[in-house]
This record gives structure tokens, C-alpha cells and sequence, in this order.
């Protein structure tokens, strides 16, 4: 935690913060003791970007004991890959950048494609890199506040060699005790921050000052509306060829209180500049995270559930 | 019903008028770990939806969907269902019912909470175990039109078991018995009488409407006649006693070690007890080996101190032994190893305990194999009554005496003052076939004759014996069906072995049945200690330095990794004498698979017993292919690598 020297006291009482990245640090480190090959997923979202911090943390002086993976859509806004691969480079991490072939090749893209394009590219995609690459265990940096079927999810999730979850036979996690036990074939996805909220992100990237896509702060962006959403344009000739049509573009100031495909990712209007800002517009607003997130939404009240059970992250 | 559109619970007012002195008081909240539990349809889910939704924990777009899921799905008629808001599995939605643990979260002014959802159907009381396993605070819910059930008394007996010290007894439903006084008073006063046999001597008892919303963050003017705190008041204000863990000696049980480069070796671990600065005293268990404390080391610069909850990288002046499963701990005060434990386990798997079958213990950051004896007896929840049990089905709990095969370290999970041990005193075990987590338990006590029986030094080792004999020592574990030709081709191979000098000992099935294992029978339990015992033999033979040939049956993949794991490394070879059930079923060596077929032997592999055939041996013998001579021919070449 931050600024340890500072505090001369004998022993105090630890900050809920500081519980949680001891909680953190203690699942990286049992994952990397009881697995044969993890891999850490990363989004280059600030979920991500805290969860490879606590990487950071875990295994210091070493640098973390398992390469990065990035399930990549080739939809992402610029300034992710950017800081994706500085983040990888300063963590002294091997970096795997793996899109699917057959979406490369069909060209999937969220216009035309609706949610046939997060199978694709993510779904399906995340399944072939961790077949491909053999990782027999997977950091995610979900959340069980993000959405009703997290909430239930173990922090040691199991699935089939084909990657499937059964929300109705997870094993029982007592403790801090982690059964990491599996058969050939199997794999584990591991949520190392199963137990942060939105809020304990945002306080511990501020305590911490770990770098974020600037995209979270609010700047003068040009936009565009499409099916009732506000959007970023971030490839401007891309989007042209997909939509059919140059956008009307209007100046606003907005910022992403999450990020994912830019064309599936709606922005806020927002003045929010600094992380205390942020940090107070996300207290203050009346909607949700995910709100702006189109895929949460598909397949009725059950859209995450199911697509975890297919594999999806 | 409160307005939905007006959150009772206001949000905290310096967010909008001071953002960063809001986050610094935030950062300073305490924060509580709480389970609801009780019977289904308690109102246990619906109680966690009003706390959030008083909490302004719910935002308009969940608020909408939920709206229209009440509609749809709810059980409320045209009024918000909240228990939606936390039952989020399809399966749960469509049964109107609690499946797995939902882990929410909530802030108030005072204080941030985790509240753990667990199911009230007795079919998923392991769900339950796990959520009260990090629990500070149970909210035990009862019915007020029904009082004090199996399930009140079932879950309040495990929040107690796994040593939660807060419970609240949350009268909910008061809306429907009129919030009649003599009601809540009546289940008050039979909850206490119940309580107080199983140890809880201390709870706060809460009249609610989850539904509603009385009691719950709003005093109700419903039931003017109660004067404790709201269900909110109470949760913020509780005492937490979480610091415990500081006041005892330093331990920290050794996850990973942490070698960069050839001159830092560091020991990474989650402080589980007390505090440690570099200078420190420390001692490594098991080894017993003493050194000091050089540094801590942590990302963020080296500290002059760590406490319990942390997780840190500790450095030592020596080079001692320590590796994974280690615990460092104060010079003066490590924690003990033993080998065999009384402990009281909740059996969380369908399939029930066998007793003398090997699982998988994991303790810490320790992982033995632990055989456990038949239950010295279950716990009656209803009654709190022992009663005698040959094993533990799903969802029992009981007490048994446990063997590891390698020392523990370990503290009482429960010490006499009452301080917990949660770390080096509750364990899971793990099935080692289908890697199930199939028990939760907690360590009593270590058995005295673990300590006192002390492993005798011999100045003749097994290598010196082996040597004398001019061979390796193996165990040959040949196991197939009855009939499959296990032991003509064992007694082929012995006498080969004996042509070129070899020394060896054939152990047969049926042999060791007349002799040592005459007091077994054939039920699964007795099938195991057949085959811990023959293992034990054959073990002890390697030491003297023979070859051992056994022919058991020995169906379960389970006990010959058990044998496997006895050995030393390379030296057990599993041999798979591999005959089709049809093929060893006309054979009919002895007349046997007859009498089974008629159904004058019960129990018999391959009829109505099963056999669980290896899945990587190290030899397999299709004996519809080739010949005794043939298959002795190729184990012997085998062993004497050739």
C-alpha cells in the first residue's frame, strides 16, 4: 500500500483497501504455486490495470511469473493498444495478442454483426488462445458487482475442456482456502478482485497512481449518435466503411466510464477531468456501470450467464 | 411499501460538497462481512434487496430491469420483487429459490459491508459453509408465522461451528402477524433456549419487514413497543473483533519463493498472526530450523513492520530450509506438527466419506494425503444429539480422528480462550479422483500418540539394504479383474526373478486374506484398509530391499495412488493385467463369476461392484493377445530395465 514508511504507529488497523490487496495477492500467488501454466488476461480496462498491479505487487522484485494475454477484437479505441503494450513493457511482461482468425477473416465487426461479433471475437477467441497456448489457468479481473450472475461466480471458477460453466456445481471455497485441482483438459479462470467494488478500483488506481487510458477522463472528443447511443469516433475511415456513411460529428466533452469495442462502448457527457471527479461523477450518477454496455443486454435477463456458460470470460 | 423512486438512505452529502475528504474518510470505514441465513422463503433474499436498495445501492437502469422482471418473473404481484435483484442465476429465477452464494456489497457512512446471500434449502447447506467460512456476522432469518425450524436451528449450529461470535436473530414477516409483540417474544425466547445448548450465549434479536422495509435502515412506528436498533444500526455499530489475529505470535504459512536472482531468496506469504520486524527471532516449521528476520520486502519500498492481512515478502539472514508449505513463525512460539488429529467435518459431497480412503488435504499452503476413520459420531442439529454413523452423507457433520501421511503444521482452530485459528486450523479435502472439494473441516486437537510415537532412526538404511542384495527395490501392483490372470502371470514373473537371482516376495490376494486381512470383508470400506494394509507390507518388503509382486483386484483408482504415494518415487509399477469382464467371465477360474451371477456373492467386481481400470499405467498386459509366458517376459524386462 502506499506510503507505508510513513506510518511509524506499531501495528494498526488495516484499511479495507489494504485487506483487499492482501486478499488479491494471496489468490495470484496460490494460482501461480498450484498451476502448471496461468496466463493473465488483460483488457487494458482499469479493471485489468489494477489487476496487474496486484500482479506487480504479488512477486516483486520478480517480475510476475506469467505472460499477458489480450483477446483482441481489433475494435478497441486507439489509446488502449498504446497503453496496453507500454503496460506490458514496464511490467517486464511477455505480451500475447491473439485475435480470431475466422472472424479476421469473415470480418466480424459490431456493426453488422451484433452480438455474433463478441462470440467471435471474444468468446470463441479467448477459447482458441487458451487451447492454442495450453494456460491451464486464467486471471480475469471481473467483478462480483459488476453484474447478478459475478455475483455468484467462486473466485476459483472451473471449466470443462470445452469451457463450459455450471453455475450449479461450483465447488465449495471455504476460507482462504483454494482447491486448485483439476483434470487434464480442465482449466480454471481465477478473479483475483472478485471482491473489489467500482469504488475500491477507482480509490486504489488514485492511491496507487496507476497509469489508465486517458479515455476515462473527460476531454472535447468529436462524436456521434447511432441507435439512440453516443459514440467516440476513434477510426474514422473504418467506421465510414462499415457504416455506409461519414457520421455527422459533434464536439462534445465526454469520457467512458468503462471500455471495450469502441463501437459497442457509449460514451457519458462529462466535465469529470481529474480521478476525484471521476470518482465523485460515479458516485453521484444514477445508473450503472454497465449501462452503456451493449452486450450485457442481449439474450434477455440471463445475457452474462449465458455466455459464461459457453465460455465467454 | 416505501416509494421506490424514494431511496430512504440518503447519499453521503460530502460527495458532492468535498470529493477528496469524502474518499478519505471512505478510505478509514471499517468494514463487516455478514451472511443471511435461515429456511427457504425466510425473506432472506428479499432482506439483502431492501438493504441495497435503502443503501442507494441500486441504479436506475437495475432498478427498470427489475421492474419489469417483477412483472414478469416476480413473485409479488405487481410490486418490486428485491429478491431478484440477488437470485441472478436462470435456474434460481425459474424455481424462486437460492442456489449459490450471492457476494453483495454495500457502503453507509459509517461502515462497508459484504453480505453473503446463502441458500436456504438443506440440499445446499455446503453453499452456506462457505459463505459463514468468512463471515464476522450472521443475520439468522426466521418466519414469524413459523417460528424456529430445522434449518434456523441447522445454519445457526454451523455460523457457531465455523466460529462466528455476532448473531442476529432477525424475526422477519412481522407485517403478517400484525408486528403482534407476543409473537416476536415467543420466537425470542425458544430461539434463546436453543441457542444456549449449542454455546451461543449472546444474540440480537431484531423485529423486520424485509418487505416492507421495517426495522430494517427505518424504525418502524409499527411496533412501538420494541426499543433495540434498527437491523442497519445494529450492523454499523457492531463490534468486530477482526484484529484478534494481532495478538498472537507471528506465523506465516510460505505460498511461493521468490528467487530473482542468485542473491535474493525471499518467502512470500499472508501474514496469518501477530507482527514481525526485520531483527526478528523467527523459526521454520517443520524443520525446526532458527534464523532472523533481514527484511520485508514489498513493491513499495522495504517496511519496518508487517501485521496479520498482509501479504508480504519476508527475507532471512540464513540459508535455511523453507519452501512451500513452511510456516515461519516467532522463535519462541511455532505452532505444532502432528500426524494425526481428532477434527469435525461437514461432508459437502454427494458421494459419502469412505472411511480409510486417501483424500487430499489442503491446509494452508500444505497439501498431505489424510485418511479418516469411520465417524466417532455425527451431530443431530435438531436435537444436538451424537449419533453413531459408519460414515458422513452430504451435509452431515461430524467428529473423526484423521492420519496424514506427512506431518502437519497446525494450530486448534478453536482455542480455549476462544480465539479462532482459521488459517492453520481449517482444512478442505479433496477427492483425488474428481478433484472435488468434498469436505470442509477444522482441526480439534493433535492425537497424543501422534507426538509420542517417534519415528526410530535405524543406521542400516533401505539403500544400504537394496545394495547388499545388488538391486533396486519395486513394487510390481498388478490389478485387473477377478480371473484376469493376475496372479498365474505374478507367479511367472517371480520365478524368473528368482532364476536370475533376485530377490523377491509374492503378496497374494487371497493369501493375505487367511493371514493379516482375515478380519475384512468385501464392502468398499473394508476393500480399503485390504489394500492400506497390503500397501503398508509391500512398503516395509522395499525397505528390506526386495521386489514385491502383489495380485489384488484392487478396483479403486483412489487406493492405488494411495500405495503409490506410500513408495518412494519410480518405485511402485502399476501393472493393468487388462481381460475383458466377457473374457474373465468364461474363464471362470473359481467358479466365482457364477455365483455372483446367481446372486449368492454379493459385492463382486465387475457385477454389481465397479472396477476403475488405471488410467496411466505404467504396464499394460492385454491378455487376449499375448501369452502368460509372453507378459511375464515383458514385466521383467520391464523392472530389470532391460
Amino acid at each position: 500500500m502506499p506510503n507505508p514508511k510513513q506510518d511509524n504507529q506499531m501495528t494498526r488497523a488495516l484499511t479495507h483497501l489494504e485487506r483487499l490487496e492482501a486478499e488479491s495477492i494471496h489468490i495470484i500467488r496460490e494460482v501461480v504455486a498450484e498451476t502448471e501454466k496461468p496466463v493473465m488476461l488483460y483488457s487494458v480496462g482499469k479493471d485489468s490495470a489494477v489487476m496487474l498491479h496486484l500482479a506487480k505487487k504479488a512477486f516483486y522484485p520478480s517480475p510476475p511469473p506469467f505472460p499477458l494475454l489480450h483477446v483482441d477484437t481489433t475494435w478497441k479505441f486507439k489509446a488502449m493498444y498504446d497503453l496496453r503494450d507500454k503496460a506490458a513493457q514496464d511490467a517486464g511482461m511477455e505480451l500475447l495478442v491473439y485475435q480470431n482468425p475466422e472472424a479476421q477473416e469473415r470480418g466480424i465487426n459490431p456493426f453488422d454483426h451484433g452480438p455474433l461479433h463478441t462470440d467471435m471475437w471474444k468468446t470463441e477467441g479467448l477459447k482458441q488462445a487458451l487451447d492454442l497456448y495450453g494456460f491451464d489457468a486464467a486471471f480475469g479481473g471481473a467483478r462480483r458487482d459488476e453484474e447478478k450472475s459475478r455475483a455468484k461466480e467462486r473466485v476459483f471458477s472451473f471449466r470443462t475442456a470445452s469451457h463450459g460453466w455450471d453455475p450449479k456445481n461450483q465447488r465449495p471455497e471455504l476460507w482462504n482456502v483454494y482447491n486448485a485441482k483439476k483434470a487434464k483438459g480442465e482449466s480454471i479462470r481465477v478473479f483475483p478482485i472478485s471482491n473489489w467494488t467500482e469504488l475500491d478500483i477507482w480509490q486504489y488506481i488514485q492511491l496507487n497512481k496507476i497509469e489508465i487510458v486517458p479515455l476515462y477522463f473527460a476531454a472535447k472528443r468529436p462524436t456521434f449518435e447511432w441507435e439512440g447511443q453516443l459514440f467516440m469516433a476513434d477510426d474514422i475511415e473504418r467506421l465510414e466503411k462499415v457504416l455506409g456513411h461519414k457520421p455527422e460529428l459533434t464536439d462534445r466533452s465526454i469520457r467512458f466510464r468503462t471500455l471495450g469495442c469502441f463501437p459497442l462502448t457509449g460514451a457519458v457527457e462529462s466535465e469529470a477531468a481529474t480521478l476525484s471527479e471521476v470518482i465523485q461523477e460515479t458516485l453521484l450518477t444514477t445508473t450503472s456501470e454497465r449501462q452503456g454496455r451493449v452486450i450485457d443486454k442481449d439474450a434477455g435477463g440471463a445475457g452474462m450467464e449465458k455466455k459464461k456458460q459457453e465460455g465467454y470470460f | 411499501m416505501t416509494d421506490v423512486k424514494d431511496p430512504v438512505y440518503k447519499t453521503d452529502a460530502l460527495i458532492a460538497e468535498d470529493i477528496d475528504k469524502y474518499l478519505e474518510t471512505h478510505q478509514h470505514k471499517t468494514m463487516l462481512r455478514f451472511i443471511t441465513c435461515g429456511s427457504v422463503d425466510d425473506g432472506k433474499s428479499t432482506l439483502i434487496g431492501r438493504l441495497l436498495y435503502d443503501s442507494k445501492m441500486i441504479f436506475e437502469d437495475q432498478l427498470a430491469a427489475l421492474e419489469a422482471d417483477s412483472k414478469r418473473v416476480g413473485t409479488q404481484g405487481q410490486e418490486i420483487d428485491f429478491a431478484l435483484l440477488v437470485d441472478g442465476l436462470a435456474a434460481e429465477r425459474e424455481q424462486g429459490i437460492t442456489i449459490d452464494v450471492a457476494y453483495r456489497f454495500f457502503t453507509t457512512e459509517k461502515r462497508k459491508f459484504i453480505v453473503a446471500d446463502t441458500p436456504g434449502h438443506e440440499q445446499y447447506t455446503r453453499n452456506m459453509v462457505t459463505g459463514a467460512s468468512t463471515a464476522d456476522l450472521a443475520v439468522i432469518l426466521v418466519d414469524a408465522r413459523k417460528g424456529v425450524l430445522v434449518q434456523t436451528r441447522r445454519h445457526s449450529y454451523l455460523a457457531h461451528l465455523v466460529g462466528i461470535k455476532n448473531i442476529v436473530l432477525a424475526v422477519n414477516k412481522m407485517d403478517l402477524v400484525d408486528y403482534d409483540r407476543s409473537t416476536f417474544l415467543d420466537i425470542v425466547a425458544d430461539y434463546r433456549e436453543f441457542a444456549e445448548q449449542i454455546g451461543i450465549t449472546d444474540f440480537t434479536a431484531i423485529p423486520i419487514s424485509g418487505f416492507k422495509g421495517d426495522n430494517v435502515t427505518d424504525r418502524s412506528d409499527k411496533t412501538a413497543w420494541y426499543e433495540g436498533p434498527t437491523l442497519m444500526e445494529h450492523l454499523e455499530n457492531v463490534e468486530v473483533s477482526a484484529d484478534d489475529d494481532l495478538a498472537k505470535p507471528f506465523r506465516m504459512a510460505v505460498q511461493w519463493v521468490n528467487r530473482p536472482n542468485l542473491d535474493f531468496r525471499g518467502f512470500s506469504g499472508l501474514i496469518s498472526g501477530g507482527s514481525v520486524k526485520p531483527g526478528d527471532a523467527v523459526r521454520i516449521v517443520p524443520s525446526g530450523k532458527t534464523s532472523t528476520v533481514k527484511s520485508i520486502v514489498t513493491f513499495d519500498g522495504e517496511l519496518d513492520e508487517a501485521q496479520a492481512g498482509q501479504s508480504v515478502t519476508i527475507t532471512l539472514e540464513d540459508e535455511v530450509d523453507c519452501s512451500r508449505g513452511s510456516v515461519i513463525a516467532a522463535a519462541d512460539s511455532p505452532p505444532q506438527t502432528a500426524d494425526q488429529f481428532e477434527a469435525t467435518v461437514v461432508w459437502m459431497n454427494d458421494e459419502a466419506m469412505l472411511p480409510g480412503r486417501s483424500y487430499w488435504l489442503k491446509l494452508a499452503t500444505q497439501t498431505v494425503s489424510a485418511s479418516l476413520q469411520a465417524p466417532k459420531y455425527a451431530v443431530d442439529v435438531n436435537t444436538m444429539d451424537h449419533l453413531a454413523a459408519k460414515t458422513l452423507d452430504l451435509n452431515a457433520i461430524g467428529v473423526t480422528e484423521l492420519v496424514t501421511d506427512k506431518p502437519l503444521t497446525f494450530m486448534p482452530y478453536r482455542e480455549e480462550a476462544g480465539s479462532l485459528n482459521k488459517t492453520l486450523g481449517g482444512f478442505i479435502l479433496i477427492d483425488k479422483i474428481t478433484n472435488q472439494t468434498v469436505a470442509a473441516g477444522m482441526l480439534n486437537f493433535a492425537l497424543r500418540r501422534s507426538q509420542n510415537v517417534h519415528w526410530q532412526a535405524l543406521d542400516i538404511t533401505r539403500e544400504s539394504r537394496a545394495g547388499l542384495k545388488n538391486q533396486e527395490p519395486k513394487v510390481l501392483w498388478f490389478t485387473g479383474l477377478s480371473g484376469s490372470g493376475k496372479s498365474t502371470i505374478a507367479n511367472l514373473v517371480e520365478k524368473r526373478l528368482h532364476r536370475m537371482n533376485r530377490h523377491s516376495f509374492l503378496l497374494d490376494g487371497d493369501n493375505v486374506r487367511h493371514g493379516l486381512n482375515k478380519d475384512l470383508g468385501f464392502t468398499d470400506a473394508d476393500r480399503i484398509e485390504n489394500i492400506r494394509r497390503v500397501g503398508e507390507v509391500a512398503r516395509l518388503m522395499t525397505d528390506a530391499g526386495l521386489i514385491v509382486v502383489t495380485a489384488f483386484i484392487s478396483p479403486f483408482r483412489a487406493e492405488r495412488e494411495m500405495v503409490r504415494n506410500m513408495c518412494a518415487e519410480g518405485e511402485f509399477v502399476e501393472v493393468f493385467i487388462d481381460t475383458p469382464l466377457s473374457v474373465a467371465e468364461d474363464r471362470d477360474v473359481k467358479g466365482l463369476y457364477k455365483k455372483a451371477r446367481e446372486g449368492s456373492l454379493k459385492n463382486f467386481t465387475g457385477i454389481d461392484s465397479p472396477y476403475e481400470a488405471p488410467e496411466n499405467p505404467e504396464l499394460r498386459i492385454d491378455t487376449t493377445t499375448m501369452t502368460a509366458e509372453e507378459a511375464a517376459d515383458k514385466i521383467v524386462e520391464y523392472v530389470l530395465g532391460w
